[in-house]
């Protein structure tokens, strides 16, 4: 393969040493399944989506181009800030006010001659599951925890057993200061991000009391201004934590309690951290992760070596703090997990039930054999065995029946709990049968 | 490409998986909806607590009612709002007093100071964990821990005149030059 490929006269050795990784198995290669002539024809027409093109996403974009992927999607709803362009490296002044996707897109297939980057500037929620069918690998680059259980969670429910192309693997990367994360995650195989969940603490919050009585340090000033006195004053209606007025108004008012207590170091600046939730962002940390990133993803798709994810380690952990450290593992599936570890399960239900006949139904049914479910769909209580207003509130749907009157479809999903199972919760898909 | 289909199906043959089908565009339960389901139905409310949803399809948002039947609040009735973000179980339901009282970590604004609710929050924590806590407040108010610091004061530099001053309030009374609300039936 590499012997015919034809480089583009101004790039001519750019992919050389690529190819010589993909045509030929290495040390770690699974000879059963690698085929070095294919790998290159099918790195050219998979396509591969990056969620972020912010400072992980940046990377993560060029990584990827360099990588010989060539049709990339990015999606993005962010415009570019003038905070951002000491790391977002895609972005020039210019830029400013723009889209981050288009303008990364653009950038990247600037430089890198052959590649496609289809921008995407809005949410991954206005995208729908035929939008992310489409890809064979998602690499995320976020910063919010819940657009990232938000893809999870979308990735998971698209598993089709009867359909291959169905399982994206989803390759997830996180920085925070100096500290960051990789990890893969094969959806409903391996532990999903919702089974993680607790490896993100939220960052410790300072207990309301000390903020309220013994003040130690700048931030408990800002905090206390933003928690506490905004409350008491209400000077504008609502707090806009992008308006310099009210970030003003916040740093006068900490200003004055730290002088109160003999503290320094309130300035604005530090203000709008604090409120605004800024972990200051560095650079390296987000390189060491997008290639962390970027070499899974080249992995998975090559097969040029065991990826992370499968059937071990699926999480490394960066920390950048003092001197250089990594540590890989295998984080555990969750049984409970509300999104992976239950997947909702086909329930068969005759169209003429009331809701009450499908309660008592459970009782019976050898997969569930619950005494006292309650049951949800996704925006109706059904019926709650506790507590105990709510069961007096829905009780008057046990006559109802299930299609028509209380609006449920084929296909549809309900939530089902029994205190007897307390650390299971049931999902069902509905499929309606007459019996 | 990775075998990852092949690599599922092995898996799936050696824990003999029962159909564990998902699929299609249909409304689906989300995970927070599914957890705070699962805590409701397991909540513990004894005879001195009562909920109350002014939207009972809408699960993310209620009302807890506290009669306290002993200590220093007993007699009062005390009603908390829970609002849950989607987020739930990752950040903890935020929950504030209706009531103006007096009490060491319950500000006039109603703002808690329970750990719990803040800085030792945790996944694992559930809905009941929280309605004991504040339970506990109403039994055990804590005068290290303040957020009322004239009531906190008061009750550690003279614990009779702090309850005299709580029957005052609860009884619609003026303590320290603040008004507040009638709480007792
Ligand atoms: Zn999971």
């Amino acid at each position: 393969m590499a012997a015919g490929t034809v480089y583009p006269a101004s790039e001519p050795t750019r992919w050389k040493y690529l190819d010589r990784i993909r045509t030929r198995p290495g040390p770690y290669t699974d000879e059963s399944t690698f085929d070095g002539s294919v790998v290159a024809e099918t790195m050219e027409k998979m396509s591969i989506l990056v969620i972020g093109a912010g400072g992980l996403g940046c990377e993560i974009l060029k990584n990827l181009a360099l990588s010989g992927f060539k049709n990339i999607h990015v999606i993005d709803m962010d415009t570019i800030d003038i905070s951002n362009l000491n790391r977002q490296f895609l972005f020039r002044q210019s830029d400013v006010g723009k889209s981050k996707a288009e303008v990364a897109a653009k950038f990247v297939m600037n430089r890198v001659k052959g590649v496609t980057i289809t921008p995407h500037n809005c949410k991954i929620q206005d995208k729908d599951e035929d939008f992310y069918m489409q890809f064979q690998i998602v690499v995320c680059g976020l910063d919010s925890i819940e657009a990232r259980r938000w893809i999870n969670a979308t990735l998971v429910n698209m598993v089709d057993e009867e359909m291959e192309d169905s399982l994206k693997p989803l390759i997830d990367g996180g920085t925070e200061g100096f500290k960051g994360q990789a990890r893969v995650i094969y959806p409903t195989m391996t532990s999903c991000i919702e089974c993680q969940l607790d490896m993100h603490a939220p960052r410790a919050a300072v207990p309301l009391c000390t903020l309220a009585s013994i003040p130690r340090q700048p931030e408990h000033c800002i905090e206390w201004a933003h928690v506490i006195a905004w409350d008491q004053e209400k000077p504008f209606p609502q707090l806009d934590k992008d308006d310099p007025e009210h970030i003003t108004w916040l740093y006068q008012k900490a200003l004055l309690r730290a002088q109160e207590f003999n503290i320094s170091g309130v300035t604005y600046s530090l203000t709008q951290g604090v409120v605004k939730n800024i972990i200051p962002a560095i650079a390296a940390t987000n390189s060491v992760i997008a290639a962390a990133c970027c070499n899974e993803a080249f992995k998975i798709a090559s097969g040029c070596a065991p990826s992370l994810g499968w059937p071990e380690n699926n999480y490394m952990m960066y920390s950048g703090n003092d001197s250089i450290y990594t540590y890989t593992f295998k984080h555990e599936r969750k049984e409970d997990c509300p999104v992976c570890g239950n997947l909702a399960r086909e329930l068969i239900v005759d169209p003429e039930w009331t809701l009450g006949e499908l309660v008592e139904s459970f009782a019976t049914r050898p997969e569930a054999q619950l005494k006292k479910p309650s049951i949800r769909a996704e925006k109706k209580t059904l019926y709650m065995q506790s507590p105990a207003s709510l069961e007096e509130q829905t009780r008057p749907n046990l006559e109802k029946k299930l299609v028509g009157e209380l609006g449920l479809g084929e296909g549809d999903e309900i939530g089902v709990t029994d205190p007897a199972f307390a650390t299971v919760s049931f999902k069902f898909r509905l499929k309606f049968q007459k019996a | 490409m990775l075998k990852i289909w092949s690599m599922k199906k092995e898996q799936q043959k050696a824990e003999n998986a029962e159909g564990t089908a998902a699929g299609g565009k249909k409304k689906k339960v989300t995970a927070a909806q599914l957890r705070v389901q699962k805590d409701l139905s397991e909540l513990s409310l004894g005879t001195t607590m009562k909920t109350e949803f002014p939207d009972p399809d809408d699960i993310l948002s209620f009302i807890l009612y506290i009669e306290p039947d002993e200590g220093m609040y007993r007699g009062g009735r005390f009603s908390f709002t829970f609002n849950i973000t989607p987020n739930f179980p990752h950040e903890p339901p935020k929950v504030q007093c209706r009531e103006k009282i007096y009490h060491p970590n319950i500000d006039l604004e109603g703002k808690v100071c329970l750990n719990i609710l803040r800085e030792d929050w945790k996944p694992v924590l559930n809905l009941n964990a929280v309605i004991v806590g504040l339970q506990f407040l109403f039994l055990e108010p804590n005068a290290s821990d303040p957020l009322n610091k004239d009531a906190a004061e008061d009750l550690r530099s003279n614990r009779e005149g702090f309850k005299r001053n709580v029957r005052t309030a609860m009884s619609g009374g003026s303590v320290k030059g603040q008004t507040f609300e009638r709480v007792t039936k």
